[in-house]
């Protein structure tokens, strides 16, 4: 069977079930054995507005998203409008009866009687949803035996009557879409089922970085909610008396980090999740982190700024500001998973970089990892590594006869105890101190503490996560990108290289402290070098200009709030002469 | 059983000035913890910026010296960490109310068990002599040279209006009202809130150790029911040529503290809680 590579697309109103239709065709999807991919646009707003859910599958892992449609299931006339023009030729569209009232007549579509065959088999017009799920799920030539069971999942916390319910309104939209639809269609998934992507869980960015947190042993999680972080602590927030951990809505973000703070100097491992508003009131909780050595993990889900800027909208724009943010000099980590994969593993990581080097560490993800579903493998969870760093064994407890929080080490690092667990007491500060962790103003003792901390930053530096690497070795153009945008380059290399180009991406997990001799090889390689992020100022090429001296040679940026994709990765190298597209 | 308090000992240059309200507190709070038998790596002291902020670098306890204001999310990051650590929360007004007021509603809706010792001298002493949010109206200082335009705050009534479990005020000036009130609030389950009054003889000119020693009277020596919020609230009223002092508000109602209603009945410590990666499978696999 050929390579299969579909695109459908959801949009209605918010509030209109949009997310109901998208999750059920989702989870179907990847128990019929697909690869998936799916992002949500939505606005700040709880009802009207216009949102979609766009869902891609195919036989092979997906990392972006296309610009052309095979389906498009409109549950309001502006989806219609504005979504059309999206379809590819043979295109079918699904619309709501009751509600759109199409102009002229609209090719190849299938005007469904959504809340009517709700209320009717469902008992509820809102059932409508699984109606249209399940049209939909018929004209693409599902198994319908895959649907009922992905239902009978989905619902069954809620009692069996409603699965009951769900299953039939499913079955009356499929009998419908038989009985009505006598167009073509282009996306048939019959029979698809390469067996690759077979007992695939569907998780979304926040849900990796959730879980990647609770396998860490993340203990503690404190914060003011924000989106696109929200989903993170809500998951968290949920799993809070099956696991031993607290989760604590702060009054603001100044509360959140302070309370993560307290708990980790106390011995959890602990988290805080904020977008950049709520960042910027984190900052001086980060440099009290830096000081006082403070293993901490921020997650900083990113959205177009300044101040409250689109809330629900997708950008990168936090990178310089992660990385210089707090007043005073202090190491930190910065780290920025690229798909929901790699955000399990990075956050589980941050967790051991944070208490390794006794530092703050901040996740930079952002709106459109954050809410975008993947198809990925159960995580091993034997491969997930807890290490603690210098934590003062009971038997060294015992033998102190003092106790200095910040004794000064070859490694800058000094062995760590709790409050409770040594005699002598602990003594932590945000001021700068003794080895003893009392206040001190001696010009002498300052320079070693500064020079202290920072050998934690060297030593990190040779701990540190280097670029992933895709495409054509020694590339006529490597797109050195990172975070989300990768999708849309990893895709744009499969593109280019397929019609003969030389074409390379390559992401960098870890910013900071930034994997230097990795960046020189990867610039010595390339025959020229162009960074892609989703900012207006080329973050990633000043940072790469500081702190290499390296300087690439052009830049696709995209800050309107929305993700890109491979299309405009590749349009814009057309566009910027560094590509002689064939 | 008591703990020999010499335990406390440690050997530290104190700068605070002579005849600071601090001197009093911090023996009267020394004596108290010894005399309830805690030992200094029993007791947890959160410390905000200031020159209260500075009493736990004077003797030895476990310490987190944080940021100006943030005492009390500090304090309950850590009280739920390790509820066997005493945990009791020191600052000055000017941390407590103005910086870190946010904290204050929110420390006494959830009830944290927590100690939080309040030390008011209605001035800035640490940066000399600004106006602070309990600074009488009219109050000439640095920043409000032409008398403060503010009435003063009323941290006893705020504390009451948030039902708050145990609202307390004292006075540097009496030891043994002060230590009988702390040995309460320590053991009080749930947030303990102290205003202590005291003078600082360098930058609060008004409010002498005088001017208090004047006017403080205590209530419960004159029959008030700790009891009774209606006349707590009636009593907060007073200010001037009198200020009561004792335990306002005590309050019996079984609320439960902020970490049963967070972890339940969770007896392990969340600090002594293995990390295993394995146990979230079950969780994980909610998502094929």
């Amino acid at each position: 069977m050929a390579d299969l590579d579909y695109s459908l697309k959801i949009g209605g109103e918010a509030g209109q079930g949009i997310n109901t239709i998208g999750d059920i065709l989702c989870k179907a999807f990847a128990e019929q054995g697909l690869h998936l991919y799916a992002y949500q646009d939505y606005y700040s707003r709880v009802r009207g507005g216009h949102n979609f859910y766009q869902i891609r599958i195919a036989s092979f892992p997906l990392y972006s998203f296309s610009s052309k449609l095979e389906l498009l299931i409109a549950l309001d006339k502006a989806s219609l409008d504005l979504h059309e023009n999206e379809m590819k030729a043979d295109g079918v569209i699904i619309f709501d009866q009751e509600k759109i009232d199409p102009e002229n007549n609209v090719p190849n579509s299938l005007a469904l009687p959504m809340a009517e065959l709700g209320k009717k088999h469902g008992g509820k017009t809102v059932m409508g949803n699984t109606v249209a799920a399940g049209a939909a799920w018929q004209i693409m030539g599902g198994n319908p035996e895959i649907l009922y069971s992905v239902l009978s999942k989905l619902f069954q916390g809620k009692g069996n009557k409603i699965v009951e319910a769900n299953i039939k309104a499913a079955r009356a939209g499929s009998d419908y879409a038989a009985e009505n639809f006598s167009g073509r269609c282009t996306c048939n998934i019959k029979g698809a089922n390469n067996g690759n992507s077979r007992n695939s869980m569907v998780m979304t960015g926040n849900e990796a970085t959730a879980l990647g947190a609770l396998a860490a042993g993340c203990r503690f999680m404190s914060s003011y909610p924000m989106t696109p972080a929200s989903g993170v602590m809500q998951y968290i927030a949920r799993q809070a008396g099956r696991l031993p951990l607290a989760f604590e809505q702060a009054e603001d973000e100044i509360a959140a980090i302070n309370m993560s703070i307290g708990a980790a100097n106390t011995g959890l491992r602990s988290m805080v999740g904020t977008s950049g508003s709520g960042f910027s009131l984190m900052v001086e909780g980060l440099s009290y982190a830096g000081i006082s050595e403070t293993p901490l993990v921020i997650l900083l889900g990113q959205r177009p700024g300044p101040a409250t800027g689109m809330a629900t909208r997708t950008e990168q724009g936090e990178l310089l500001f992660s990385i210089h943010a707090g007043n005073g000099e202090f190491p930190r980590a910065v780290f920025a998973p690229a798909t929901a994969e790699d955000a399990f593993w990075i956050t589980a990581h941050a967790f051991n970089i944070a208490e390794k080097y006794q530092v703050p560490v901040i996740i930079l993800s952002d709106q459109h990892l954050a809410d975008s579903s993947y198809t990925v493998k159960p995580f091993d969870l034997n491969a997930v590594t807890i290490d603690r760093g210098n934590l003062l064994n009971e038997a060294e407890q015992g033998e102190l006869t003092e106790y200095n929080r910040y004794q000064i080490t070859d490694s800058g690092i000094s062995p760590r105890a709790f409050p409770g667990q040594v005699k002598q007491c602990v003594v932590i500060t945000g001021n700068e101190h003794l080895e003893s962790g009392y206040s001190t103003e001696n010009p002498e003792i300052h320079t070693k503490m500064v020079d202290k901390r920072i050998r934690k930053l060297n030593r990190m530096a040779d701990d540190v996560k280097t670029p992933e690497i895709y495409g054509k070795q020694n590339p006529e153009t490597l797109l050195l990108t990172w975070g989300s945008s990768y999708g849309a380059c990893r895709e744009a290399v499969d593109l280019a290289n397929a019609k003969g180009e030389k074409l390379q991406a390559a992401y960098l997990p870890q910013l900071w402290p930034l994997p230097n001799d990795q960046i020189q090889d990867l610039f010595k390689q390339a025959n020229r070098v162009v960074t892609v992020e989703m900012n207006a100022t080329g973050q990633l090429g000043r940072l790469l200009r500081i702190e290499t001296g390296l300087q690439p040679e052009y830049a696709i940026l995209k800050y309107d709030g929305r993700p890109m994709n491979a299309d405009y990765v590749l349009a814009e190298l057309e566009q910027g002469g560094v590509f002689p597209w064939q | 059983m008591a703990v020999d308090k010499k335990a406390y000992n440690l050997d530290r240059e104190n700068t605070w000035c002579p005849g600071c309200g601090n001197f009093a507190i911090m023996e009267v709070f020394i004596n108290t913890l010894a005399g309830m038998g805690f030992s200094p790596h029993e007791v947890l002291v959160v410390s905000g910026i200031g020159q209260a902020g500075k009493m736990p670098q004077h003797f030895r306890v476990n310490t987190m010296h944080v940021l100006h204001g943030r005492i009390l999310p500090v304090a309950t990051g850590a009280s739920l960490a390790d509820h066997r650590l005493k945990v009791i929360a020191v600052g000055g007004d000017g941390d407590g109310y103005a910086e870190g007021g946010n904290h204050l509603i929110h420390a006494a809706r959830r009830n944290v068990d927590v100690t939080y010792l309040v030390h008011n001298n209605m001035v800035y002493g640490l940066t000399k002599g600004q106006a602070s949010p309990t600074s009488g109206q009219g109050t000439q200082t640095p920043t409000t040279p032409n008398g403060n335009p503010l009435a003063g705050l009323n941290p006893i009534q705020l504390a009451l209006g948030l039902k708050t479990a145990l609202v307390a005020r004292s006075f540097s000036g009496d030891k043994k009202q002060l230590g009988r009130i702390l040995e309460k609030a320590i053991q009080k389950p749930g947030f303990a809130f102290i205003d202590i009054l005291q003078p600082c003889p360098s930058f609060n000119k008004i409010n002498t150790f005088k001017w208090f020693k004047d006017r403080v009277y205590d209530i419960n020596d004159e029959g008030h029911d700790p009891g009774n919020l209606e006349e707590a609230f009636r009593l907060s009223q007073e200010w001037g040529e009198n200020i009561p002092t004792g335990i306002f508000y005590d309050n019996s109602d079984d609320r439960p503290g902020f970490r049963e209603a967070l972890l339940g009945s969770l007896d392990q410590p969340l600090v002594e809680e293995d990390l295993n990666p394995l146990a979230i499978k079950e969780i994980m696999e909610e998502h094929l």
